[in-house]
């Protein structure tokens, strides 16, 4: 993350950032006027349950399994219900990605499949002094990303490393800003734009490899 | 702009993160290096790959009913679809029963959480109060192997007489006793040592419980919970599992041989 530390200071303001879509529900009052727990569910019903597919699918990346993956998204709401009233994130997008992000990592300890271990750790560790940009070189110019179906994608975002792979499932797929995604994850903006070209590279170099071989 | 620079900023500029007066930097730098520029090329190419392709997941509607059911439903959201009686009293009832069910669905729910939260909690409580046990200090009120001793010194501390057993000479040896708080409720803990680690084992008045009997760890201290006699138990330690293990059937064997 020391890297790139001047790159923070370059990116556009968040608030002059256009958003590309038009997100329904996605925007949160915060109001510290208390309501009775009706009111309450239903401002939770009306804010959470639009991002439902988007936590699952959050969810299927990060524990690439569905009978977890729907255990997860269950537990996330109800957190997220519990603490509804503590958001202080202006939208609950990124709140709920955390939230999932956090149970996901529960799980993982629990299984005991992946020890526990800090995502953002590993991900500095490996930030090593090789450059991602290395890679370049092993491909080829006059390679072209072609299309891939669906599931050979999926497949190869899921070979992502843990920290990797979730920079960019919610950079391309979530559709989150690099300001959303520091938040989730909880690294700075720095972090999350150089996991993000490592990302992109290693995805690359593994599309690049696919596409090489014969079909 | 060097091209180390570049090629980390070229991401930015895709992904539309960029001021302006750096994505003009960017963009000066790309359309005079060649092999920024085919950086660019196959990352653009990439993001439209993947925006191509469908990798998005539609939440099955098992999980959408799971979730639904946390939150009941206003039953102006209700989807009248699903009963499509034109009655007007028939459609109230519907109503009342699906709210009905998702509550006390959600309820189930939420006790299972909670239930879960709070054990958590207890065993966050065990931890700590094991730590603060191993500061100076801290480990005993009463200090001696003595187990006629440490009994009798609870008597007017706590509401159950907790029992104190001697395990010398099956390898643990008994320390002292104190009184240390779980759940902010004063509990009796026995301390024990086995070689360089040290036990506490808690004790403290309760039902037996749904807690599983499991070993669990937490920051790297085995703990194991049990219920006997109406007194809810908690060994914590450094050592091993099996050698908690072995003190807690050592323990129970002796409990009930001297009960």
């Amino acid at each position: 993350m020391s890297r790139l530390p001047q790159h923070a200071t370059v990116l556009r303001d968040p608030q002059h950032r256009p958003r590309r879509k038009q997100e329904a529900g996605c925007e949160v009052m915060v109001d510290n006027a208390t309501s009775d727990d009706s009111a309450k569910a239903r401002r939770f019903r009306d804010a959470a349950l639009p991002h439902l597919d988007a936590v699952y699918t959050l969810a299927r990346y990060l524990l690439r399994n569905p009978t977890d993956a729907e255990d997860a998204v269950q537990e996330c709401y109800l957190r997220a219900l519990r603490h509804f009233d503590t958001i202080r994130s202006p939208t609950i997008k990124p709140w709920l990605f955390a939230i999932l992000r956090n149970v996901c990592r529960a799980e993982y300890s629990r299984r005991s499949v992946v020890e526990l271990r800090d995502v953002n750790a590993e991900a500095d560790k490996s930030d090593d002094p090789v450059p991602l940009w290395s890679q370049a070189q092993e491909s080829p110019e006059t390679m072209m990303i072609r299309k891939l179906d669906a599931e050979t994608v999926r497949g190869l975002v899921a070979s992502l490393p843990d920290s990797f792979r979730e920079a960019i499932v919610l950079r391309e797929i979530n559709d989150l800003s690099y300001r959303e995604i520091a938040e989730v994850v909880g690294a700075p903006i720095g972090t999350v734009m150089s996991r993000l070209a490592r990302a992109r590279s290693m995805l690359r170099a593994a599309w690049l490899a696919v596409e090489g071989q014969p079909t | 702009m060097t091209c180390e620079e570049a090629e980390t900023l070229l991401h930015a500029l895709l992904d539309d993160e960029l001021d302006a007066g750096h994505a003009r930097d960017v963009e000066a730098h790309v359309a005079t290096c060649p092999r920024c520029s085919v950086q660019l090329r196959q990352f653009r190419a990439l993001r439209t790959a993947m925006s191509a392709a469908e990798l998005r997941f539609s939440a099955p509607a098992s999980l959408r009913a799971r979730v639904e059911a946390i939150v009941p439903a206003a039953p102006a959201t209700v989807p009248a679809a699903r009963y499509p009686v034109s009655s007007r009293r028939t459609l109230l009832k519907g109503f009342a029963l699906g709210s009905v069910l998702s509550g006390a669905l959600a309820a189930s729910l939420m006790i299972t959480v909670m239930r879960s939260d709070q054990d958590q909690r207890i065993l966050g409580d065990v931890v700590s109060a094991h730590l603060r046990s191993l500061q100076v200090e801290h480990l005993t009120d009463v200090q001696t192997s003595d187990q006629h001793t440490v009994k009798p010194w609870f008597n007017g501390k706590l509401d159950v007489a907790p029992p104190v057993i001697d395990l010398t000479a099956q390898g643990f040896t008994l320390l002292g006793a104190r009184l240390d708080y779980i759940e902010g409720r004063a509990v009796a803990a026995v301390v024990y040592r086995r070689r360089n680690h040290v036990i506490n084992l808690f004790i403290a008045q309760g039902a037996s419980s749904e807690r599983s009997p499991k070993m669990e760890t937490v920051q790297g201290f085995k703990i194991k919970f049990w219920s006997e006699q109406g007194l809810n138990f908690w060994a914590v330690s450094d050592v091993n599992s099996e050698e908690l293990q072995e003190f807690i059937e050592k323990f129970q064997a002796a409990a009930r041989a001297g009960a």
